[in-house]
């Protein structure tokens, strides 16, 4: 009998990164034990796990952590890879792809995103705005070059750049209440707008998700530090 | 016979990222067309090639452009897989561990060389100087966890994570250069040190890293870039 596999996932429910890791365990048909985390008040067992950064997400599979969610689904795809889809594509240039397009959206999306959250100003929040949406473009000519007119970034099914944008979703949903801007249009954002459609049906968006109302309300009242 | 790639690099030859590239082509003997850039007055190759970026290093193979050093180290170790050593370690763990310290170095290392460099005032400098002192504390950390008492944080030769560190080991050669502060030194990090010494006497190292005067002269035409920006705000 083949011996336990143990995965446990320390995490927050507004997170973004953490849902990015919940997406990927959903998509790869894995079970795991979740386990919330108080970040005003760090457990002993965030702390040993991510001594270094102290942040979530940290996945912990047989007793050893990994952390910094793109590093977790890169273990997820290699540590699993006879478990369900690939996240990653196979080919070594499209797989380089898939990771200059995620680092993109770490770099280059959250930061904007956080100064037209949080911006004082109207000169700040605009220029946070503009910025943001700046992105959002490049990421609409990604999609494109990504796709290829199928579905996902990752083509017919969802991939590592799915994950990566998918798991900051709510957020993008609550931009408009909380930034005072749409992220996506129909007239700029086409491909986009269908794919969060798309993507947002999916059942391991539902689960990895959280709710976006709940999110919102959460974010205005802790101006929250993501 | 094999033909040779189709194979350019697009760098400045001071560029941590760059020499990082180099290090893992050399590591892998694959020969390729190495094109230095001018980065402050783009050319046109370098500008299609990294439209998003508009950044050094690029690798072109085959026509084809790949971008962003991890992403080019990672390209490069999958394509040529049977050639040379494995840059990344094969258990997904460990390898979950190298891309974690790259991560770190990539967000911690680099910006505070450029705060350190840039800063406007003593108490600016002294700030990022401190913070360099905390990353190069936790890489002496790193290094203990990584190497498991063998010379290069991959074992018994250089790995990603060599690379990854050892390719900012210019940059804190400027800041002495500069400033009189000494990083990587035997009392503070002497895993570091020891190793320092090792990874520069690398073939990698020995081909790839200019002298350190060239990195200096790079870093005051910077220095005096940034100034005119600021100047003309």
């Amino acid at each position: 009998m083949a011996g336990e596999d143990e995965l446990k996932l320390l995490g927050t429910w507004a997170s973004p990164w953490v849902s990015r890791v919940k997406l990927a365990l959903h998509l790869k048909g894995l079970s795991y034990e979740y386990v919330e985390q108080d970040l005003d008040n760090k457990s002993d067992l965030l702390l040993t796990s991510n001594p270094v950064h102290k942040k979530v997400p940290v996945l912990i599979h047989n007793g050893k952590p990994i952390c910094e969610s793109v590093v977790i689904l890169e273990y997820i795809d290699e540590a699993y890879g006879t478990t369900g889809p690939s996240l990653l594509p196979t080919d070594p240039y499209e797989r380089a792809i898939a990771r200059f397009w995620v680092d993109y959206i770490d770099q280059k999306l959250v930061i904007p995103w956080k100064v037209a959250f949080t911006a004082d100003g109207e000169e700040e929040k605009t220029e946070g705005i503009k910025q943001m949406l700046a992105v959002v473009q490049t990421l609409e000519g990604a999609l494109k070059e990504c796709s290829k007119g199928k579905p996902f970034f990752g083509g017919d099914s969802v991939g590592y750049v799915d994950i990566a944008l998918g798991g900051l979703l709510a957020f993008l949903q609550g931009t408009e209440e909380l930034c005072g801007t749409k992220p996506f249009d129909i007239a700029n954002t086409p491909l986009l707008l269908a794919w969060v459609e798309r993507f947002t049906a999916l059942d391991a968006a539902k689960v990895a998700l959280p709710d976006v109302t709940k999110l919102v309300e959460f974010a205005k009242t802790k101006r929250l530090r993501i | 016979m094999a033909a040779k790639p189709d194979l350019k690099l697009l760098g400045m030859s001071v560029s941590p990222f760059v020499i990082r590239v180099r290090m893992a082509l050399h590591m892998k003997g694959v020969s390729h067309e190495y094109i230095e850039q001018d980065l402050f007055n783009k050319s046109e190759l370098l500008l299609e090639s990294s439209p998003v970026e508009k950044k050094v290093p690029v690798l072109i193979h085959d026509g084809k452009p790949v971008c962003d050093s991890p992403a080019i180290v990672q390209y490069i170790d999958e394509v040529w897989a049977a050639t040379g050593p494995p840059i990344l370690p094969a258990d997904p763990y460990e390898r979950a561990v190298a891309r974690f310290w790259t991560a770190y170095v990539d967000d911690k290392l680099f910006p505070a060389y450029v705060g350190t460099a840039k800063a406007a005032t003593e108490e600016e400098r002294t700030q990022q100087i401190n913070e360099m002192f905390a990353v190069m504390g936790q890489l002496e950390e790193a290094f203990a966890q990584c190497s498991n008492g063998k010379a290069f944080f991959a074992g018994d030769s250089i790995g990603n994570l060599d690379i990854a560190v050892g390719c900012n080991l210019l940059l804190l050669e400027v800041l002495r250069s500069m400033y009189g502060v000494e990083f990587v030194d035997t009392g503070r990090t002497p895993l570091l040190a020891a190793w320092a010494k090792r990874f520069g006497e690398t073939d990698a190292a020995r081909e790839v890293v200019p002298d350190v005067h060239v990195a200096v002269e790079y870093a005051k035409k910077r220095q005096a870039y940034w100034a005119a920006a600021a100047a003309t705000k």
